[in-house]
């Protein structure tokens, strides 16, 4: 996004690698499974049914995928709007996991839609449903990835030395930038209120008016544990010198956020009185467990500045945290569920796993593309500097 | 003892006004949106548990009415080979079913205690209806003048937050089918008018009677006016006689009913009403629910932040203000290089 030509540089190298191969094989079994989602319908591939109509294809590739991609949300965040330029040299990366964390929940939306063909009744002003959360969800998602890939067209630009258009980009980054703050601080928002209509039947351990500011502080937690992950797995993937001051400091700022999600969420259930609940001995309150243990650990790893900036620590703090969004996540839309009229069960079936995990490689293998064949990465020596 | 029909009703309806069945709702939320008012000629069923033989007629008279096949449970396929309708659950080749409450030795009927009761489910015909709060694209509506929830499979792109959201767990989606669509009950608009909905037209005692809310509201409460034991004139068909024409009642004993209309009052009413033997929740319905509308809950946060959508237009002008202010301090020397402003600085590292 920012136009720094010549402070990014094409890794280079083979495409051709194991993980590339193994990225582009499970893309490929998904796309056998989707054949026969296609022919068959939803049923024939995915366990969801008439009690658990979202599935692994929502949570998963959309909900979660999407708070994944909040990566390029947060540092557009950092160093546009709090002026925080010397995080720059992480933006084009965490761009790029946003990049695609949303294409591919659009993807995977396509997949999941059941009368996919309609999709475009979306896009009729006519039928728009102002009321409708779900209608918020849909469009801020769309022109979220088109803003997504906007602001990442200088990259592609600089690439082809189309230095003219990358000047024009350059001129109206601003409204790109502020689009790209606003729009997802209003659909990752909206993936919480998404279940407020769903009333008792989400447990009270996870049901609440505050659950649009949840699920936006969660995304910007997810976020930043998403550029901290992906930075040392690059350092250490492509054998590069770590960011590691830069890093540091942006793991302070994930943990302050980690603190106040964690001190939203009791309060609120304390003020509910729903805390009994995760007492019962039910898997509901088991899994509760997990998903704050996931929480507190990794504010505990980080409490320490000196160790904060050290690779392992920095690493499994940000492994714990995304951890502890999906989990809070699936609670909230799967575990903490309880489907009106009847007895129903759902546990994801092994193809509709295999297409959330080649919808994953699809994902590994584009970003290896990208990071060896354009300016996505900071040279190593300009920010020794 | 029997009661005209038409003469009592006459009385009963003249106070009832608009006020019938929606429930006097406070909000629990600062957030929260009023409920919406019952629609001025509201249709419905009142479905009287008591009455209800368990013939499941309705059940069939409904796939017919609809065009939908028998459904087959797996375990059951050996020995049923197709004779025999034999659905679980309410699904997109069942829009009505009639399910059994059974409990010890099931010695008496309409008992919680070594009893058991039937219930019939179909659409409620909410007064503020999820399915129609949550869709994206229009495809599920509530007539605003008979309030029968509709649904059209034109408009409707297939994201199933209806059959999530739903609290009555009515709107399915038929998962096998590669064109599948949301199906639920529309009360049989679809049918010539004139013609009552199938499960009423073919219901023998009365059990399922159609007619307008608030009349059929009133017809509740006479039945739990009466005392257990009392002979009470029964209609059937429309409790006004005119859709599907005149039927003949019968005379029934009043039963020990729940001193309750399911419906009135539960998630903001619904427009169609039961009576029932035992205690709702043991039938399946959801008891411990507010007396408004969830939609009220949600849409009250979506209109608060959304209205107009003037705060999103607000913050995203000063956003792109900040953006444009920040990124022409750094015209000359671009982010990322040494630290340039004074916010940058190291001091405090993050916001």
């Amino acid at each position: 996004m920012s136009g720094g030509s010549g402070h990014f540089a094409p890794l280079g190298g083979r495409l051709f690698t194991r993980t590339f191969a193994i990225a582009s094989v499970l893309f490929l079994v998904a796309a056998v499974v989707l054949a026969q989602r296609f022919a068959g319908g939803l049923g024939a591939v995915a366990n969801i049914n008439d009690g658990y109509p979202w599935g692994m294809w929502v949570v998963v590739d959309v909900v979660i995928g999407t708070a994944f991609g909040c990566a390029g949300y947060v540092m557009a965040l950092l160093v546009y709007i709090l002026n925080r330029g010397h995080y720059d040299p992480l933006v084009r990366p965490a761009l790029l996991a946003g990049l695609f964390g949303y294409t591919l929940a659009g993807v995977a939306v396509i997949i999941d839609l059941g009368r996919w063909w309609q999709f475009y009744n979306l896009l009729n002003p006519e039928l728009m449903h102002g009321d409708s959360v779900m209608l918020e969800v849909g469009l801020c998602v769309l022109a979220y990835t088109v803003i997504l890939w906007l602001e990442f067209a200088p990259a592609i630009l600089e690439r082809l030395g189309l230095r003219r258009a990358e000047r024009i980009f350059d001129r109206g980054m601003f409204l790109l930038v502020a689009l790209g703050v606003l729009l997802p601080t209003m659909h990752q928002s909206s993936l919480g209120t998404l279940l407020v209509v769903l009333g008792h039947q989400i447990s009270p351990l996870w049901q609440s008016q505050l659950l649009p500011v949840l699920f936006l502080v969660s995304a910007i937690l997810m976020g930043f544990a998403t550029v901290v992950g992906e930075a040392v797995l690059a350092s250490t993937g492509f054998r590069r010198p770590l960011e590691r001051d830069l890093l540091g400091r942006v793991s302070r700022v994930m943990a302050y956020v980690a603190l106040v999600w964690l001190v939203l969420r009791v309060v609120d259930l304390s003020v509910r009185g729903a805390f009994p609940l995760a007492f019962d001995g039910t898997v509901q309150a088991g899994m509760f467990w997990v998903e704050m243990t996931l929480h507190v650990v990794p504010l505990l790893l980080l409490a320490s500045p000196a160790k904060r900036n050290q690779p392992p620590v920095l690493f499994a703090s940000a492994a714990l945290l995304l951890a502890g969004g999906i989990v809070y996540r699936i609670n909230a839309y799967l575990v903490g569920y309880d489907p009106a009229g009847g007895t129903w069960a759902y546990f994801p079936s092994v193809p509709e796993l295999l297409v959330t995990l080649g919808i994953f490689g699809l994902e590994v293998a584009l970003y290896l593309l990208f990071v060896k064949k354009l300016p996505v990465l900071h040279r190593p020596e300009a920010h020794q500097a | 003892m029997t009661v005209n029909r038409r003469d009592f009703l006459k009385g009963a309806v003249a106070g009832a006004g608009a006020a019938g069945v929606t429930a006097a709702a406070g909000p629990a939320s600062a957030l929260q949106r009023p409920t919406p008012e019952l629609p001025p000629e509201a249709v419905g069923l009142l479905y009287d548990s008591t009455l209800c033989i368990g013939c499941k007629a309705c059940v069939a008279a409904c796939k017919d009415a609809n065009g939908m096949a028998p459904e087959i449970h797996r375990d059951q396929r050996p020995w049923n080979q197709g004779t025999w309708d034999t659905p679980q659950h309410l699904s997109a080749d069942t829009l009505n079913i009639i399910k059994v409450y059974r409990h010890g030795t099931m010695e008496q009927k309409d008992r919680a205690e070594n009893g058991y009761a039937f219930i019939k489910r179909q659409c409620q015909h909410c007064i503020d209806p999820s399915c129609v709060s949550v869709c994206p694209v229009s495809a599920n509506t509530k007539d605003p003048k008979n309030g029968i929830v509709g649904h059209d499979p034109d408009r409707c792109i297939g994201c199933r937050y209806c059959v999530l959201s739903c609290p009555f767990g009515v709107p399915k989606y038929a998962f096998n089918d590669p064109f599948g669509r949301i199906q639920k009950c529309e009360l049989c608009n679809h049918l010539p008018a004139g013609q009552l909905p199938a499960c009423v037209d073919v219901c023998p005692t009365g059990a399922t009677l159609f007619g307008p809310t608030r009349k059929l509201k009133r017809e509740a409460e006479r039945r739990l006016a009466a005392a257990p034991g009392e002979r009470l004139h029964v209609p059937r068909g429309d409790i006004e006689g005119r859709v599907g024409g005149e039927r003949l009642g019968h005379d029934a004993e009043a039963a020990r009913y729940q001193d309750h209309v399911y419906g009135e009052s539960e998630l903001g009413g619904t427009q169609c009403l039961m009576l029932s033997g035992v205690p709702f929740d043991k039938l399946g319905l959801p008891t411990d629910v507010p007396d408004y509308g969830y939609p009220a809950e949600a849409e009250g946060i979506q209109h608060t932040l959304y209205e107009g959508l003037v705060a999103p237009a607000v913050v995203l002008a000063g956003l792109a203000a900040v953006t444009w202010r920040n990124a022409r301090g750094k015209a000359d020397g671009r982010p990322g290089d040494a630290d340039d402003g004074p916010d940058s600085g190291d001091t405090g590292g993050g916001p």
